[in-house]
């Protein structure tokens, strides 16, 4: 692995995180290309969902360095990593579930983000089209005047997605986004999946192997906060130590 | 899609805005003598702090039991502009200093404290009615939010700052009048307040006031902003991650409802003609959290409602069972949280407004014949 290449999006040097003595993310080094889709798996408790928060501020590292872009992610506030260009979908659906599918997508559509900024926002016709070629993308074209409260689990998590699709980031982190669907709702979701993550750098937590298989360009597996193996599907799924301590049972 | 049309006011917003106006304008002027008409715009006043609360708590899911704090502080700025007022060297000839508040000459204070000397101007009392209660906001806003202090403990941190204040004017007798508050005041710009004429325009100047603040919370619950509110409420970090700086919503959305506590304060001292720390404390601060949760947290108007209803309860029952009447206000907020949650606004929403609804659609339907229904 080179280790200054400017050619990188996302370069994660000596990343560190420990609770109370317990290191749940220890000195890990990774870096993305564009357009790469690198795919995180490993066992519970690895620091998978643990890594997704440190890059997005969510946690705060205890040392080492996370370089999107050559800003340096960790000395910023979550919102502003945003602005720089990375999204976060979370595990569970966290849709806003009192508003309707248009003003969940609205609401992160880039624009009047500040205080003043959002008392004069205006929806005018580039905002709504915008939302409903979104909403297409995401099979909610129908639904955008339902509360997202009274969406199926899979539509929430297609919902989020599309919160991210509009923020159009340069850098999109998604954590297990085809947990707890059903096989057609899957089905949906890979071919979604594969659509959004062209043009752009992706890190995605899954489980899911031939999931995996189908959308990786690269793997990472994390096993006690650490590398075990990186490389592609095929290198990572024939090591010895990751069919020992993962893919074995 | 009909959205541009309801983007600040949909029809039955405007019906229940103009239902209120009703009300307040012509409904309660010509039933009530002029004593009660007093009353009734004192327990509006109030209706200013509910309204701040409905944003803040109903929408943002900030809920502060120190509202107080500020509908004292807008109306003792309020307070002490009159205050000096009525202190003219002629009136306190007997004083040992002429010219300066009764309370201080008590107090053996010899001359006007340089922080009230600007409140000899109206303008600049005017101001300080809204930009001082903002400016505490903030600063509590900016200590709380940005470390992310939120919930219960920021519940009793706004209630902790309600009590340090009440001991603060009542140990501070010789600048704040102490216990017994500013008392005594007269005229404003020379207009002697405490005629029955004078009692009757401040009523109507309240109403006024409490439209435009009910106008303005509807433009902030309208806007984006409002949204987002409502999606903090549920998703904090999504909102946070979706770009926005979680904190800088909730301090504007908490000093929005500071100034329209202090505005609701600053009427209340012109209508009831004193100030004093009985209205700022602990309790006076959770009085306006039950306003706000029997009218409703979810609706501005319903707030509204809420202070008026518990207020004429309030007077009524005290003067009837002055012992009973905590415990029956006690009740009545156990009562609303657990059979209405959403309060009279609750009841009104699944309850009468489908009926009114169905009213309203089937004679609309009969009119528009063979028109396309709206939606």
């Amino acid at each position: 692995m080179s280790t200054s290449n400017p050619n990188f999006v996302l370069m994660v040097e000596g990343l560190t995180v420990s609770f109370d003595g317990f290191k749940a993310v220890n000195d890990l080094s990774f870096y993305v290309e564009p357009n790469e889709c690198r795919v995180i798996i490993g066992p519970n408790g690895a620091g998978k969902t643990t890594v997704l928060d440190l890059i997005c501020g969510r946690t705060k590292a205890t040392s080492g360095s996370v370089n999107f872009k050559g800003q340096e992610l960790l000395n910023m506030r979550e919102d502003q990593i945003v602005h720089a260009g990375v999204g976060r979908k979370f595990q569970t659906p966290s849709v806003y579930e009192d508003l309707t599918v248009f003003e969940n997508l609205e609401l992160s559509y880039p624009k009047g983000h500040g205080v003043f900024g959002a008392l004069t926002f205006r929806r005018d016709d580039q905002v709504k089209a915008r939302i409903k070629e979104i909403a297409e993308t995401i099979f909610l074209d129908d639904q955008l005047d339902e509360k997202a409260a009274y969406l199926s689990h899979g539509q929430k998590q297609w919902l989020e997605i599309g919160m991210l699709l509009i923020q159009d980031p340069e850098l999109l982190m998604l954590d297990e986004p085809v947990a707890g669907m059903s096989v057609a709702e899957r089905k949906k979701t890979a071919e979604l999946l594969n659509r959004i993550i062209q043009d752009r750098s992706v890190i995605v937590i899954e489980h899911d192997m031939g999931f995996v298989e189908d959308i990786a360009t690269r793997v990472t597996v994390l096993h006690q906060g650490k590398t075990l193996s990186e490389g592609s599907m095929e290198r990572v799924q024939n090591d010895p130590k990751v069919i020992e301590v993962y893919l074995g049972h | 899609m009909k959205r541009s049309f309801s983007s600040f006011m949909t029809r039955q917003d405007m019906v229940g805005f103009a239902i209120l106006a009703v009300v307040i304008f012509v409904l309660l002027p010509i039933s009530l003598d002029t004593f009660r008409l007093n009353l009734f715009g004192k327990y509006l006043t109030y209706a200013f702090v509910a309204i701040g609360l409905v944003l803040c708590w109903g929408a943002g899911g900030i809920l502060s039991l120190g509202q107080g704090v500020f509908f004292g502080l807008g109306g003792y700025c309020m307070a002490m502009f009159l205050k000096l007022e009525a202190s003219t060297p002629e009136n306190t000839s007997i004083q040992s200093t002429p010219g300066i508040p009764d309370f201080m000459d008590w107090n053996q204070l010899t001359a006007l404290p340089a922080w009230w000397e600007p409140f000899h101007s109206l303008a600049f009392a005017l101001f300080a009615v809204v930009a001082v209660p903002v400016f505490f906001a903030f600063i509590i806003g900016v200590a709380m939010f940005r470390r992310r202090v939120g919930g219960v403990y920021f519940a009793i941190i706004t209630q902790a700052f309600a009590a340090i204040l009440t001991i603060l004017i009542i140990g501070q007798q010789g600048y704040t009048g102490g216990v017994n508050g500013i008392t005594d005041l007269r005229t404003l710009k020379g207009w002697d307040i405490r005629t029955d004429e004078a009692k009757e325009i401040l009523y109507y100047v309240n109403g006024v006031m409490l439209f435009v603040v009910l106008f303005a919370a509807q433009f902030i619950r309208k806007s984006k902003l409002g949204r987002l509110l409502i999606a903090m409420r549920d998703q904090e970090d999504r909102v946070r991650f979706s770009g926005y700086d979680v904190a800088a919503f909730k301090i504007f959305v908490f000093c929005a409802g500071a100034a329209f506590a202090g505005i609701g304060g600053a009427m209340f001292t012109l209508q009831v003609g004193f100030m004093s720390p009985t209205l700022v404390g602990i309790v006076p601060s959770i009085e306006m959290v039950i306003f706000c949760a029997v009218g409703g947290r979810i609706s501005i108007l319903g707030a509204v409602y809420g202070a008026l209803l518990v207020n004429w309860a309030k007077t009524t029952f005290s003067e009837s069972f002055p012992e009973l009447w905590l415990l029956g206000l006690g009740a009545l907020f156990i009562a609303v949280v657990m059979v209405f949650p959403n309060g009279l606004a609750g009841v009104y929403s699944e309850h009468v407004a489908p009926r009114i609804n169905r009213l309203f659609n089937k004679s609309a339907a009969d009119m528009a014949g063979a028109k396309t229904p709206a939606e």
